[in-house]
């Protein structure tokens, strides 16, 4: 394991940014803070947190990031999104938003899919290429109503996706940096992060 | 369907850690929820009036009309807060029933129990309290309070009273850190604090939920200052719709909340923005007409 030399950022324009830095300590990767063009500079990996789309997406255009984070998907770097991370790498086939939707996995993405806040929920969820079932909490959270071709649905709530993961991006509705489980932070880690599939 | 769990403590406060970093904004109607929503606002809190109209129009300010909470609702896909007032048990289940993303127990709002609040811990929907010292904090925290802000003076455009507030919370909890453990019920005794909660604080090294600003937020300097001080987010009231050009502002305070140390991006925003709400010196509001001194 050469984790310890990994460098992995956090998106840090809005949202849970203090969790993840400290989840990825803990998991002993090099963790950084990213919210200007130059930080992306050295990273192999990239979070994007939960918070408020609307808010985190404005602001990744407003802080000239959203070229950079272009850039960064097509070298082939590990990128993994969390509940409005989620929203964020979806693509808008049907036009309803003029948010930024940056198409990194070809999924439709329907938000606050559970309901409002009142709905929010946790339980155990079980999670495709990690053995137990994961400790998931879901706050007025989004789910995936439809994935396009090669792209692999690693949970589901019912009927709901709720994971999914293509190529070098991962994405879960649900927030595993609020919970001391870190399985999927480590699944990230292990397979986008160190793996050398994508990641050279 | 069984094995979901609502209403937890994980899922309430969680709530409150994904606005980090944001700016929650008042509005009274849906055209400005959409203002704020397009600004960039983590939240909006659906009122009757901004604080700084409630000041002037005197009499008793209470929970808004659910239609006004409930255009806001249909208005806006971020969260929508309401506020209830300070142990209006009924105000509060309303709020819940009509679906309100957050509740903030408001001393803004006329009292309506002048010695309890509420028992939050009863509730699926999370509360916001504000808190003036860590005593008050670790009170509401202990009722069930899931998000915590500086009481500050609302409806002032004054920042000099949530200054007050989070250094003195951020200074209490810097004491206890450096405490020994002897020393923590007595400690607990001179806040009126929980003492399991002052336990909790000293080992985490910070309070259990997240701590915004609030109360005389209004301008992007206040707001960057707020954040320098170590609150979470910010709460702004009258500062952005009774300003000169509320779009402006609030994107430029959106704006200044992430980027809080950066001061000649703050510079840059802070030009051309037209005049903030017109605020209050504190000494000029009677004591009884301090909205901080309600709730306890």
């Amino acid at each position: 394991m050469v984790r310890i030399e990994k460098t992995v950022g956090v998106l840090d324009v809005q949202g849970a940014v203090r969790e993840h830095l400290l989840a990825l300590k803990t998991l002993g990767v090099k963790a950084v803070s990213v919210k200007r063009p130059e930080d992306f500079d050295g990273l192999d990996g990239l979070i994007i947190p939960g918070g408020e789309s609307t808010a985190i997406g404005r602001l990744i255009r407003e802080q000239g990031l959203e070229d950079r984070l272009r850039a960064f998907h097509n070298e082939g770097k590990g990128i993994f999104g969390t509940c409005a991370g989620l929203i964020l790498c979806s693509t808008d086939h049907s036009h309803k938003t003029n948010d930024l939707r940056l198409g990194f996995i070809d999924m439709d993405v329907e938000r606050n899919g559970f309901g409002r806040q009142v709905a929010s929920f946790e339980m155990p969820l079980k999670f495709e290429g990690i053995d137990q079932e994961v400790e998931a909490v879901f706050i007025r959270a989004p789910y995936i109503q439809s994935v396009g071709p090669g792209v692999k649905v690693l949970a589901s709530v019912d009927d709901k996706i709720v994971a999914a993961e293509h190529e070098n991006v991962l994405v879960t509705a649900h927030h595993p940096e609020l919970t001391e489980d870190y399985a999927v932070l480590n699944y990230f880690l292990d397979k986008f992060v160190d793996g050398s599939e994508f990641n050279a | 369907m069984s094995n979901r769990k609502v209403g937890s403590d994980r899922v309430k406060r969680g709530m409150a850690e994904m606005q980090k970093g944001g700016v929650i904004m008042d509005v009274v109607n849906a055209e400005q929820a959409k203002i704020a929503e397009a600004a960039g606002a983590v939240a909006v809190m659906a009122l009757e009036r901004v604080p700084s109209d409630i000041r002037q129009a005197g009499g008793v300010a209470r929970m808004a009309n659910p239609k006004i909470i409930e255009e806001v609702m249909n208005a806006v896909s971020i969260p929508v807060m309401a506020k209830a007032r300070i142990g209006h048990i009924s105000e509060a289940r309303i709020l819940e029933s009509m679906g309100v993303d957050y509740i903030d127990e408001s001393e803004v709002l006329t009292p309506a129990d002048e010695e309890f609040h509420l028992l939050k811990s009863e509730y699926v929907v999370p509360f916001v309290c504000g808190c003036r010292d860590l005593g008050e904090a670790l009170r509401r925290i202990g009722e069930g309070a899931s998000m915590l802000r500086t009481k500050g003076e609302p409806g002032t455009g004054n920042i000099v009273e949530a200054v007050r507030h989070i250094r003195k919370v951020n200074g209490q909890i810097a004491k206890l850190s450096s405490m020994s453990n002897d020393e923590l019920m007595t400690f607990a005794r001179d806040l009126g604090a929980p003492y399991e909660l002052v336990k909790e604080v000293k080992e985490l090294g910070k309070l259990p939920v997240v701590n915004f600003a609030a109360g005389g937020v209004a301008t992007p300097a206040d707001a960057a200052l707020m954040m320098s001080l170590g609150a979470d987010g910010v709460f702004v009231g009258s500062g952005i719709f009774k300003s000169d050009s509320p779009e402006k502002f609030a994107r430029a305070i959106v704006r200044a909340t992430t980027n809080y140390e950066d001061y000649e991006l703050l510079a840059e925003l802070s030009k051309d923005l037209g005049e903030p709400m017109k605020g209050i010196e504190i000494s000029h509001i009677g004591e009884k007409e301090r909205m901080q001194e309600r709730g306890w």
